[in-house]
C-alpha cells in the first residue's frame, strides 16, 4: 500500500518535471552534446562528406591567430566593461534613490538605453564615432581638438566599442541596484548616522555588503553578456579593423555562415561553453561563501 | 480462395485507379508549377515591392507558374536561408544570390549549370546576349552558373563645388592616379574640414581593392577559383598607394574609413571624392545638395573595377518541369524592357546591350547621363574577388588591407602573410 502510494507520488513528481526537463533537453542538452561531437569532424560538402578528425579541429584552433586575438579582445573587453558599468550602476541607483525633483524623469533616462535594441543603438553611435561629421568630433571641434577616426584605429576601435556598451548596459543593472537599494531598511543609515559613521564608511560597511547577493546576479549577467553581446559589432565594424574589435561569438558567426565551417564553429562554441561554465562556477562558490544573505 | 482474393484485389486497385485518373484528369489541364525564390536587397530603397511587381506582371503573363517570391534579408542572410532550405528538403528552385557565392554552391552540390538546362538554340543564344563581364562571376570549369541581376561597379562621386572652390575644372574628373593625388592635395583643407577623397576599407574592402589591383593591372585570383595573386608585385603596389593616399600624400584619412557613414561623409562635403557602388547613385541623386559628378576610377596602368551584386541561380533539387518555368521566369526578369526599368528604379546597371537600347532607358540616360557611367566602365571591369573557400579567402585579404591602412603591417608582409593562408586553403582545390 505504502509503496504504491509512494510510487505514485514519485510518478506525479516525474510528470510534473516533464514538460520542462523536454524543453532543456531539447534545446539546451542536446544541443550543447551535439556541438560536442560535432567538433570533432571535418567540415563536410557534397563533394568531400564530413569526416571524423578527433582532436584536429582544436589543433587547428590552437595555431589559429585571430582565435587567440579574439580571446584576448574579449579578456579586455569583459574587464572593460564589468567593473565600469557595475560602479555606474550603482551610482545612479544611489542617486535616483534619494528623493529629488525630477526622479522618475530621471530613472526613464538611465534606463531609455536598455530598452533600445542593441542594433539600433550601435547605428546611432556609429554616426557618434564617425569622424568629421560624429557628435563626437563636432563636439571636439569647439574646442579646437582634430577629429579622430574612432572606429577605424584599431587602438581606439576596442575602447570605443567598450564605452558603448557601458552606456548601454548600466542603465539595465541600476534597476537591480535600485530594487535592491529599496529593501534596505532606514533605520540602518540612522543608526549609522547616529554613530558618526561616515557617508562612505556607511557604503563600504553597511551598503555595499548588502548588496553583494544583488552585485553576485549582475556579476555573472555582465559576464554572460560580455561573451553573448556581439549584435554591435555586425552594424559598427565587423570584426575589423585587422580583428583589433572581433570578439569570440562574432568568430563563431562567421566561421559558421561566412565560412560555412559549421565544424570549426562547433569547437570555437564548445570553448566558450567551457570558459562559461567555469566563470559561472567560480562566481558561485568563491564568492558565494562571501555574501551575506538576509 | 486465394486466387478470388487476389483477383477481386485487382479488380478493386484497377478501379482505384481509373477514378485517380479521372480526378487527376481536370487537373492535370490547369496545373500549376511552383516556384519559391529567394532574393536579397542589399541597397536601401524599395526594392521588395519593385521585385514584387515584377513576379506579379510575370504571372499575369503566365498564369500556369505560381511565383512566390522570399525576400531573404542581406546577401548573406539569402545564402544562409536558401542553402539551409535545401538541407531541410524544402528547397527554392531558384535565388538572387552573390554572385561570389558561386564556388560555396558548387561545392555543395546545390546548382545546375545553365548549359544543363537550355535546350534550344534560342536558349543559348540568350546565354550570350548579356555583357561578357558581367558573365566572369558567373562562369568556371566551362559551364554559366549564373545569370546577371542586380549588378554594379564601383564608380567614383565627385563634388563638383568643391572643384571649382579648389580651381579645379569641374568637368574633368581625375583620370589617372597622379591626378587624383594631385587634385585630392588641392581638395583637402588643412583644417580637417574637408579631405581629398575617401575609399571605404569596412564592409567590403577586399571589391575596393580588387579596383585598385585591376587599375594597376593585376587581377587577385584566376578562372577556377583555385589561385590568388594577393602578392603579387602590382597587387602590392596597389596597396601602398592605398596607403599612400593617407600617409604620404596625407588626402584621405588615415586608418579604416567605415563603408556604412560614407555615403553622408560626402553629402555633408567632408570628402570631395569617394569611391562607391553605382547602387548608391539614385540615394545620391536625390539627397545632394551641391553639384556632383560621377565617374569612372582613375586609371594607373588602366582602367578597371570589379564587378558586384547578385546573379540568378538554379537550384539542382528540381524537377525538369520546374526547370522550364525557372528558366522563364528568369528570362522575363533579366528581359531588356524589365532590366531597363530595373536599372532607372535601383541605380543598378542594365545587365545587356540590349537594355540599354531601350527607349526608356535611352532616354533616362540622356536626362542623366551618369546613368551610363557603371556600363562603359564595364569594358574595364573584371570579376569581384571570388574563391573556393571564398569566406576565409575574402576574410585574410580584408584583414591585409586593414592591417596596412592601419600601420600594423607594410603592405608587402600582410598581402605575404594573406598569401600563404589562402595558397593553403586552396591547396585541396588544384
Amino acid at each position: 500500500m505504502t509503496v504504491s502510494r509512494d510510487l505514485m507520488r514519485h510518478v506525479h513528481g516525474w510528470l510534473l518535471l516533464t514538460p520542462a526537463a523536454i524543453l532543456l533537453i531539447a534545446f539546451t542538452h542536446y544541443p550543447m552534446v551535439a556541438t560536442l561531437i560535432d567538433s570533432f569532424y571535418s567540415k563536410g560538402s557534397a563533394i568531400r562528406p564530413s569526416r571524423f578528425v578527433g582532436l584536429g579541429n582544436y589543433d587547428s584552433m590552437m595555431a589559429d591567430p585571430i582565435f587567440w586575438k579574439v580571446l584576448v579582445n574579449n579578456m579586455w573587453f569583459a574587464l572593460g566593461t564589468i567593473p565600469v558599468s557595475i560602479a555606474l550602476a550603482i551610482s545612479m541607483a544611489m542617486l535616483v534613490n534619494q528623493t529629488l525633483p525630477g526622479r522618475s524623469f530621471l530613472r526613464m533616462a538611465y534606463f531609455t538605453p536598455t530598452i533600445l535594441p542593441m542594433i539600433a543603438v550601435a547605428n546611432i553611435w556609429l554616426f557618434f564615432y564617425s569622424p568629421y561629421i560624429g557628435l563626437i568630433d563636432q563636439i571636439a571641434g569647439w574646442f579646437g581638438l582634430p577629429g579622430h577616426n574612432w572606429l577605424g584605429d584599431p587602438d581606439t576601435v576596442l575602447p570605443a566599442i567598450i564605452v558603448m556598451t557601458i552606456w548601454k548596459e548600466a542603465g539595465f543593472f541600476m534597476i537591480f541596484y535600485l530594487a535592491a537599494l529599496q529593501h534596505i531598511p532606514p533605520e540602518l543609515r540612522e543608526a549609522a548616522r547616529l554613530e558618526g559613521a561616515t557617508r562612505w564608511y556607511f557604503f563600504r560597511r553597511v551598503l555595499f555588503p548588502l548588496l553583494m547577493p544583488t552585485t553576485l546576479f549582475v556579476l555573472i549577467n555582465a559576464v554572460l553578456n560580455s561573451f553573448k553581446l556581439v549584435d554591435h559589432l555586425f552594424v559598427l565594424t565587423k570584426g575589423g579593423p585587422d580583428n583589433a574589435s572581433n570578439l569570440l561569438l562574432y568568430y563563431i558567426f562567421e566561421s559558421a555562415f561566412s565560412y560555412f565551417d559549421t565544424n570549426y564553429a562547433a569547437t570555437l562554441t564548445v570553448v566558450l561553453l567551457a570558459l562559461l561554465a567555469v566563470m559561472a562556477l567560480a562566481q558561485f562558490f568563491v564568492l558565494d561563501r562571501r555574501i551575506h544573505y538576509r | 480462395m486465394l486466387n478470388r482474393f487476389l483477383k477481386k484485389l485487382a479488380g478493386t486497385a484497377a478501379a482505384v485507379a481509373l477514378t485517380a485518373m479521372a480526378l487527376a484528369a481536370p487537373g492535370a489541364a490547369t496545373a500549376k508549377t511552383d516556384l519559391t525564390m529567394y532574393y536579397p536587397v542589399a541597397v536601401g530603397g524599395p526594392l521588395t515591392s519593385i521585385i514584387d511587381g515584377m513576379v506579379a506582371d510575370f504571372m499575369k503573363e503566365n498564369p500556369d507558374v505560381n511565383v512566390k517570391a522570399i525576400y531573404a534579408g542581406n546577401y548573406n542572410d539569402a545564402r544562409i536561408k536558401a542553402l539551409a532550405a535545401l538541407k531541410s528538403g524544402q528547397p527554392a528552385q531558384l535565388s538572387v544570390m552573390f554572385s561570389i557565392d558561386l564556388y560555396e554552391l558548387i561545392e555543395q552540390d546545390a546548382i545546375v549549370a545553365f548549359d544543363d538546362v537550355v535546350k534550344t538554340d534560342a536558349d543559348k543564344a540568350w546565354l550570350k546576349s548579356f555583357y561578357p563581364t558581367l558573365m566572369e562571376n558567373g562562369t568556371t570549369a566551362g559551364k554559366t552558373w549564373g545569370i546577371p541581376f542586380q549588378r554594379s561597379t564601383i564608380v567614383m562621386y565627385y563634388n563638383k563645388d568643391a572643384f571649382r572652390a579648389a580651381g579645379l575644372d569641374p568637368e574633368k574628373a581625375p583620370a589617372t592616379w597622379q591626378e587624383l593625388v594631385a587634385a585630392g592635395k588641392k581638395l583637402t583643407k588643412a583644417d580637417g574640414s574637408q579631405w581629398g577623397v575617401m575609399i571605404p576599407s569596412t564592409g567590403y574592402p577586399y571589391w575596393m581593392f580588387g579596383a585598385l589591383a585591376m587599375q594597376n593591372g593585376q587581377t587577385l585570383m584566376n578562372g577556377a577559383g583555385n589561385a590568388t595573386y594577393f602578392d603579387a608585385p602590382a597587387t602590392v603596389e596597389a596597396l601602398q598607394f592605398w596607403k599612400d593616399l593617407g600617409e604620404k600624400y596625407g588626402v584621405m584619412p588615415k586608418g579604416t574609413i567605415e563603408w556604412g557613414t560614407l555615403r553622408k561623409n560626402f553629402l555633408e562635403g567632408k570628402t570631395a571624392i569617394m569611391w562607391h557602388s553605382t547602387g548608391n547613385l539614385t540615394k545620391v541623386k536625390t539627397n545632394a545638395k551641391f553639384d556632383f559628378g560621377v565617374a569612372m576610377l582613375p586609371a594607373s596602368k588602366r582602367r578597371g573595377t570589379p564587378t558586384g551584386g547578385g546573379n540568378f541561380y538554379i537550384f539542382k533539387k528540381t524537377t525538369p518541369e520546374e526547370r522550364v518555368a525557372a528558366m522563364k521566369l528568369i528570362k522575363f526578369m533579366t528581359s531588356p524592357e524589365r532590366s531597363a526599368e530595373w536599372s532607372m528604379k535601383t541605380g543598378y546597371m542594365g545587365i545587356s546591350p540590349a537594355s540599354y537600347q531601350t527607349q526608356k532607358l535611352q532616354d533616362y540616360v540622356k536626362g542623366f547621363p551618369y546613368a551610363a557611367v557603371a556600363r562603359d566602365q564595364l569594358e574595364f571591369a573584371t570579376a569581384e574577388l571570388s574563391t573556393f573557400q571564398t569566406g576565409r579567402v575574402r576574410k585574410a585579404l580584408d584583414d591585409a588591407i586593414q592591417a596596412a591602412l592601419t600601420g600594423a603591417k607594410s603592405p608587402a608582409e600582410a598581402l605575404g602573410e594573406a598569401q600563404a593562408t589562402a595558397t593553403r586553403l586552396l591547396k585541396p582545390y588544384k
